[in-house]
């Protein structure tokens, strides 16, 4: 046990790695040099100031020599400024990653709350009408872009009811919060729960067909035990698999749904920061953001064992 | 469950011959085009697949027929709505809407289509030579591949496709032109797309391997390359295609995804996506100019995720089995 956690958490800190050196190789890829974008706000700069300019935030050096630099501050909690917001960059990410938890955590249980008895009622009839339509939604939930799906939420709840607002974060009480916190739950929810209901329904259906589950109703027990105390259990195991795979595609939804609604999370800020030049913030919100997915995916690891004694962790 | 759609295919034949016994004079094929047929979503969807593709490539003759040109703007019609000219009504800037959908059409779905189809191949190189070598080269590619899966793509897709490509040594006029932001996305979207089919050939290759007929191969001194394309590929086919008809799904929403946030297609060649992009700011003046283009990549990708259900249905005669019990 203790040396599984060992062996996923060097793992998470590889991928860490390779990702911070990859990004941070991109960086100097990117549009707009920082140097070029002071030159252009101030016109009076020489080419003397640049290169002066050039070497007081280390830009002369080569790649390798500013990257180590940049991770020996990172492993010392340094994580450096954003531009945008001129504050540390962890300062800033930091209240972010707790409101994008706050939806996603939101998102995935209602999503999970809807797709357990849809899955359940398409499993036990396969082939209804029921299942027929279940089906159906769970493909209509997969297939609808995420963007629109806002943009549809709005143009029905905020601009022809006027029921809640269009976006942003709201005044700060619990109230404002909540209200502002429902179009983008909702959006998150639906672009997530059709793929669940497949997994469940497909799961179920599998487990259903097994010995054990002959064996529960030919000694007579009801069809609901047979299904919920039986063959539920056991279908959910390689459910939280392919869910817990699914939290990076999560993130994705969120970064979507949080940039159409303006809600200030993790992925608005990482797609901010690139389209405003803040490489260092959108570097450090992907290792985060990253860190935090395989994180909750080393947690559904720890479910799974727990839920299936017969796997051993190793 | 992927265990059930890596089912190599000698077995389905298998299956298929005996219900061919029940059926006489039905060849496998024939048995698969009829398990296809009563697939009701997916023969609807591969019909309304047909027709947007035909409409797409149509796109010039339909502008010459109505007598406009696509890319005209026309600043004292903006935003208007639908009307006997305008069919769908003009976009912000005076355009034809109908006009630019289906224009945006071809980019939308030829840029799905290829994306999907360098994924798979990809993905199929990769597991086929994962599943046949084995060893460190097939824990390395699944080792990755699983890492792949589990990371949240769509920041790292945004980083990679923010990148300045004239830093790279491109020159600058091509780097921002219209065939290079072509090929990059659909570069990026291979680059991402293809681990599940690299799992499901790689699943498929470890049973086969090990059939008589593959090792009797291997006896009469077959090279592993004619083992691999000769032996081996043939009977993968059906879990590869079924994989990349679900994926071409997922690749058109990904690209609408990039394309709407500035970072895909970039206009004024238009993407389904890209139209989307300033619909948020018209959505209290032109509502319309959100819901079409829209509606076309749900319709789109909904119909390509039947057809896929639809081929699992009939090239993977054991799911079907597993339905009627």
């Amino acid at each position: 046990m203790v040396r599984f956690l060992l062996q996923r958490l060097t793992g998470v800190g590889l991928v860490l790695v390779v990702m911070s050196i990859l990004v941070y190789g991109l960086i100097g890829l990117m549009p707009g040099d920082p140097i070029d974008l002071m030159i252009s706000a101030d016109p009076n700069l020489t080419a003397a100031d640049a290169e002066r300019l050039r070497a007081v935030y280390g830009l002369d050096r080569p790649l390798h020599e500013r990257y180590l630099a940049w991770l020996g501050g990172a492993l010392q909690g340094d994580f450096g400024y954003s531009r945008l917001f001129g504050r540390p960059v962890l300062e800033t990410l930091l209240p972010r990653l707790a409101n994008t938890l706050m939806l996603m955590g939101l998102a995935f249980a209602l999503a999970l709350l809807i797709a357990l008895p849809l899955g359940v009622l398409a499993a036990r009839r396969p082939q209804s009408l029921t299942d027929g339509t279940v089906n159906l939604f769970a493909f209509a939930g997969i297939s609808l872009p995420p963007f629109w799906l806002a943009i549809l939420l709005i143009l029905l709840f905020a601009v022809t009811l006027g029921w809640l607002p269009a976006g942003g974060m709201g005044d700060g009480t619990l109230a404002g919060t909540l209200s502002h916190l429902v179009l983008p739950a909702l959006a998150l929810t639906l672009a997530s729960v059709g793929g669940y209901v497949r997994y469940l329904r497909a799961s179920l259906m599998e487990a259903l067909r097994q010995d054990y589950v002959r064996t529960a109703r030919a000694k007579g027990l009801s069809d609901t035990r047979v299904v919920y105390g039986h063959a539920l259990r056991n279908a959910m195991i390689p459910v939280v698999t392919v869910i817990a795979l699914d939290f990076g595609t999560l993130f994705g939804g969120a970064l979507i749904t949080e940039t159409m609604f303006g809600w200030l999370g993790m992925g608005k800020t990482i797609y901010d920061a690139i389209m405003g030049n803040d490489y260092n913030l959108a570097l450090v919100g992907l290792l985060l953001a990253t860190g935090t997915v395989l994180l909750a995916n080393l947690l559904a690891d720890l479910c799974y064992a727990w839920l299936d004694p017969r796997i051993r962790l190793e | 469950m992927t265990a059930a759609r890596s089912d190599p295919g000698g077995a389905s034949d298998l299956l298929a011959a005996s219900s061919a016994a029940v059926q006489p004079g039905l060849s496998p094929m024939r048995l698969r085009l009829r398990r296809f047929r009563r697939h009701l979503p997916a023969v609807v969807s591969l019909a309304v697949l047909i027709l947007l593709g035909l409409a797409a490539l149509a796109a010039p003759l339909i502008e010459r027929w109505m007598g406009l040109d696509a890319t005209a703007v026309d600043l004292f019609a903006r935003a208007l709505p639908p009307s006997a000219r305008h069919p769908l009504g003009t976009d912000e800037l005076g355009r034809d809407l109908l006009l630019r959908l289906l224009y945006g059409g071809r980019v939308s779905l030829a840029v799905g289509l290829a994306a999907a189809l360098f994924a798979a191949l990809i993905g199929t190189g990769l597991g086929l030579l994962a599943g046949y070598y084995g060893g460190w080269f097939d824990s390395a590619v699944m080792r990755l591949a699983d890492t792949v899966i589990a990371l949240p793509l769509l920041p790292l897709l945004i980083v990679l496709a923010a990148v300045d490509l004239s830093k790279l040594g491109l020159p600058p006029e091509l780097a921002t032109s219209e065939e290079v932001s072509l090929y990059r996305i659909v570069g990026l979207i291979a680059l991402v797309g293809w681990t599940v089919t690299a799992r499901l050939v790689r699943g498929a290759v470890l049973s086969l391997k090990r059939r008589e007929y593959v090792l009797a191969a291997e006896a009469l001194g077959a090279r592993p390359a004619r083992v691999m394309w000769v032996h081996l590929l043939p009977n993968a086919v059906s879990p590869i295609v079924v994989a990349a008809t679900l994926s071409v799904g997922n690749v058109i929403l990904l690209e609408s995804v990039l394309s709407f946030l500035g970072l895909g297609i970039q206009p004024p060649v238009p993407s389904w996506g890209n139209m989307l992009t300033g619909a948020q700011e018209t959505i209290w003046s032109a509502p319309w100019l959100a819901i079409w283009p829209g509606l076309l990549i749900f319709v789109t990708v909904i119909a390509f995720n039947f057809l896929g259900d639809g081929l699992q249905d009939a090239l993977d005669p054991k799911a079907e089995a597993e339905r009627a019990s």
